[in-house]
């Protein structure tokens, strides 16, 4: 921990010239107003080529059906793009939307963003969900929903001034756009004063975000304590490529001084009797449970380790002896403790741990003291024991330039472990990466990567494509077996894999490759209760599983909420109730919550009920970009099971009985390959049962489409809806 | 640092007064005679059927160290006091209060916490309450 916290070198010197040298292109007024029961009914436009500013009612239909956050951005870009869009061509669209129940200040959790693009990556759509406070000091400003269209012609910044009631786009030629410097510099430019400080957030990106396709966003706040602006990262799918395509700098917000009852909500006593009864709980059980108020999510690391689910060496194997070296206790003592390390007012969970004091050791920052957000279990799994990494300088080093580059952990970290996977059977050598040595655990090599991506250069550049991309590029060249790459490469519609092992849980791989947006576990995170817990022992269980989870957690998203303070605290008889796995206790207070801001009486089948709309919507538009069949939810095997003899013999006694009980084979005699292949058709088949399970359960063809008549039951059928999935058999 | 003792010897939890402390007190801070506006409170004791004992603030701070919006701070005297301009009512004060005195009330957007103004010393008519004083405890947040 840093002697002290409040130190880290400055870069605001210079940002009254730096404001000066902006040119105004637009100046709106708008009348700023507040939500009445959580809306304010309308969302602001904004097209960059024409340099237009313009107000979309935001009508009953869509409060009814996409509710907020990531349903009227996904409703929002049915509208804007056509089958035929590419990421890069103008109409694409960027919304940020923080839902009905976003900003409000008691229940914890409330601060989200969602954002919605059609991904660089994937080529459908992507949603990210995001804490920092841009969305709600935009709902506080007047507007459930921000889009961008258009691209400008030089980079320019958004000001949404909620104070004085104006919209600006303004030229901004000078501020660098790396995110630690940027956000800083432009909090002080449009804060009036110190205190206007915390009325300010930013979104921005970074340098590697324009010279890859695997760019993310960072939305800020100003951290009180620290005197720093904070970062939280729309980390997945490339989003901040997209805005930088679009020349945007910096998406600045400046909203009203913030008070806990600006949603108007309908009962107000509703929402903060659950609020308290939940900081109450986190603050007798947080200590025993997960610790999330001391070390965030990097609590789980070692247990990840433990249950043999962090992935190392590009998810060959599930654990390493030297985890211990990047374990939580190593977190604790690195984070500054004390600090209400909310990334919303009222989140007594208080994840965004920040260790404070890293001095900088490569690139262009080099010696710079920062405050890194971070690390979060994610980014450790992905750029620290994926990449054979155990060194925790190390990880706060890669954590830092991938935040301010504007480059998504999880991505960044999955992608080079398939690199050095790669480095080591010999598909890429020193020659093919232009000197870097890729090999496992070459922290200094990982970053030289990093900074190539960031200015455009060498194999950097290559990387920042993805995994994707990769496996064709070396297939191309003539590198490496193409069935190996497709094994090992993980990534599924053109997504790398968030940081954990499915290999040893079925449901999980589901959980993953079953996704609308590729494999992110904020959809189902389903290891525990199946592998470990073996709650879900049927394909029907497993079915139900990825029927209900992905549902209930895409309700989040819709209402602007964080999925953590859910099941990152339990209350102390959780364990005792019939369903445990849901949490019952706390979805009822998400009944309530809802219920108390916009006085749309629900009940716990409603939540389901409302996220299946959403839901559904999205499979169809990925169905109409060209991505949403059964095809495109098959997983790469490595996934799956065991890909070469080394991760066959790693676990080869569970194999063995698996083969011996399950499949009905003696191994005893044969060679590994041949077990490898008898395992490989069995879960390949498994997985394939799993899927028509899943497809039953969620209502679809046997092909991933949902029928003309699932669109009926569910209200969404629209005809260019009907028309998409008549194409397709549904 | 000063804060409000109670004498348990001398507080019968209200059989034999009229629960003066909870009325001086929500009359002194908000100008009216519900109790429920009330700083300091009898409140049921659990486990004794019908009995109350006295509930208020001890002053021990770990409140502010909680407050995200550092509306909340002790001063000079070591009481805690709450900024309404900068409070964004999410009351993680309320449920992380050690000794659950800081109170959210229905209809208030602040939350209500003792701030040793004495009027409910001078109304018990038992002298079970007074302005005492206790060493500062060290600081909970400090640059480290």
């Amino acid at each position: 921990m840093a002697e002290d916290y409040t130190k880290r070198t400055e870069y605001t010197g210079e940002a009254a010239q730096m404001k000066a040298a902006h040119v105004l292109l637009r100046e709106v007024p708008f009348t700023p107003s507040l939500p009445e029961l959580g809306y304010n009914n309308r969302t602001l436009h904004i097209d960059l080529t024409t340099l237009t500013v313009t107000e979309k009612p935001v009508t009953q239909q869509m409060k009814d059906i996409f509710i907020g956050g990531r349903g009227f951005g996904l409703w929002y870009l049915w509208q804007a793009i056509k089958p035929t869009t590419k990421w890069n061509d103008p109409e694409n669209d960027i919304i940020i939307s923080p839902g009905p129940l976003g900003g409000n200040t008691q229940y914890p959790g409330s601060g989200k963003s969602l954002v919605v693009t059609l991904s660089p990556q994937t080529s459908i759509p992507i949603d990210s969900n995001v804490g920092g406070y841009f969305g709600p000091l935009m709902k506080f400003s007047g507007f459930d929903a921000l889009e961008i269209q258009g691209k400008a012609e030089q980079d320019v910044i958004v000001v949404i001034d909620g104070q004085k009631g104006v919209v600006r786009i303004e030229t901004a030629p000078l501020e660098p756009s790396d995110s630690h410097v940027a956000a800083e510099i432009f909090t002080a430019e449009y804060a009036e004063t110190e205190a206007d400080r915390r009325n300010v957030s930013i979104v921005s990106a970074g340098r590697a975000a324009e010279n890859s396709l695997i760019g993310c966003l960072n939305f800020s706040w100003y951290d009180l304590r620290r005197k720093a602006t904070r970062l939280k990262q729309a980390g997945r799918g490339g989003i901040g490529t997209v805005l930088r395509d679009k020349k945007v700098k910096a998406l600045v917000c400046r909203g009203p001084q913030v008070r806990g009852d600006m949603n108007h909500p309908a009962d107000m006593a509703r929402i903060t009797k659950v609020a308290t009864k939940l900081h109450k709980e986190i603050h007798d059980f947080d200590d025993q449970q997960c610790h999330m108020r001391r070390q965030g999510t990097a609590h789980l690391v070692e247990i990840m380790d433990a249950y043999d689910l962090l992935p190392v060496h590009n998810f060959q194997y599930g654990n390493h002896p030297d985890t211990k070296k990047i374990a939580s206790w190593i977190w604790d003592a690195r984070f500054t403790q004390g600090i209400p390390d909310g990334c919303w007012y009222g989140c007594s969970m208080a994840c965004s741990k920040g260790a404070d004091g890293h001095i900088v050791k490569t690139g262009p920052y080099k010696g710079h003291v920062v405050t890194v957000d971070g690390p979060e279990y994610e980014t450790a799994g992905g750029c620290a024991a994926n990449c054979g990494i155990f060194e925790p300088d190390w990880l706060l080093e890669s954590n830092f330039y991938c935040d301010t580059y504007g480059i998504c952990t999880i991505t960044f970290g999955t992608l080079t472990a398939f690199i050095m996977e790669c480095y080591q059977r010999g598909i890429l050598n020193k020659e093919r990466t232009g000197g870097l040595e890729m090999t496992w655990g070459n922290a200094e090599a990982q970053m030289e990567l990093l900074h190539q991506m960031a200015r455009g250069e060498g194999f950097g550049k290559i990387a920042g494509l993805g995994v994707l991309r990769m496996k064709r590029i070396f297939t191309e060249r003539g590198w490496g077996d193409p069935q190996l790459l497709q094994d090992i490469g993980m990534e599924i519609k053109g997504l790398e894999y968030s940081q954990y092992m499915s290999k040893e849980s079925l449901a999980q791989q589901g959980g993953y490759a079953l996704t609308n947006k590729g494999p992110q576990h904020d959809e189902a995170w389903l290891i525990f209760m199946d592998m470990v817990n073996k709650q879900i022992p049927t394909f029907e269980a497993k079915a139900e599983a990825l029927y209900y989870f992905p549902l209930f957690r895409t309700w989040f998203g819709l209402n602007g909420l964080c999925k953590l303070p859910w099941n990152d605290i339990e209350p102390e008889d959780n364990a005792q109730t019939s369903e445990p796995a849901k949490v019952p206790d706390h979805v009822y207070n998400y009944c309530e919550l809802f219920s108390g801001i916009t006085g749309r009486e629900i009940q716990k089948q409603d939540i389901i009920t409302m996220s299946e709309k959403v839901y559904n919507f999205q499979r169809v538009f990925n169905i109409r970009m060209g991505k949403g069949l059964r095809l495109h939810d098959t997983p790469p095997y490595r996934s799956v099971g065991p890909v070469t003899r080394e991760e066959y013999e790693s676990r080869a006694e569970r194999y063995d009985t698996q083969m011996r009980e399950e499949i009905g084979v003696n191994p005893d005699g044969l060679s590994v390959d041949e077990k490898i292949a008898i395992t490989r058709r069995y879960r390949e088949d498994r997985y394939q049962k799993l899927v028509d399970a899943v497809y039953t359960r969620r209502g679809w063809t046997t092909d991933g489409v949902p029928p003309v008549s699932k669109l009926q039951e569910l209200g969404i059928d629209f005809p260019e809806l009907v028309e998409v999935v008549k194409q397709h058999g549904g | 640092m000063k804060y409000l003792q109670v004498d348990f010897e001398k507080c019968d939890g209200g059989r034999h007064c009229n629960r003066e402390c909870e009325v001086a007190c929500s009359k002194t801070l908000y100008k009216t005679g519900d109790v429920a506006y009330s700083a300091i409170r009898l409140l049921p004791v659990k486990g004794q059927d019908g009995a109350l004992a006295i509930n208020v603030c001890n002053q021990c701070g770990e409140c502010v160290e909680v407050c995200p919006t550092e509306a909340l701070r002790q001063n000079k005297l070591g009481v805690v006091l709450l900024d309404k301009k900068v409070c964004v009512a999410c009351y993680m004060c309320v449920g992380f209060c050690p000794t659950l005195s800081f109170r959210q009330v229905t209809g208030l957007h602040e939350p209500v916490k003792c701030i040793v103004c004495g009027a409910c010393v001078k109304a018990c008519p038992r002298g079970a309450l007074q302005v005492a004083e206790k060493p500062q405890p060290e600081p909970l947040i400090a640059a480290r």
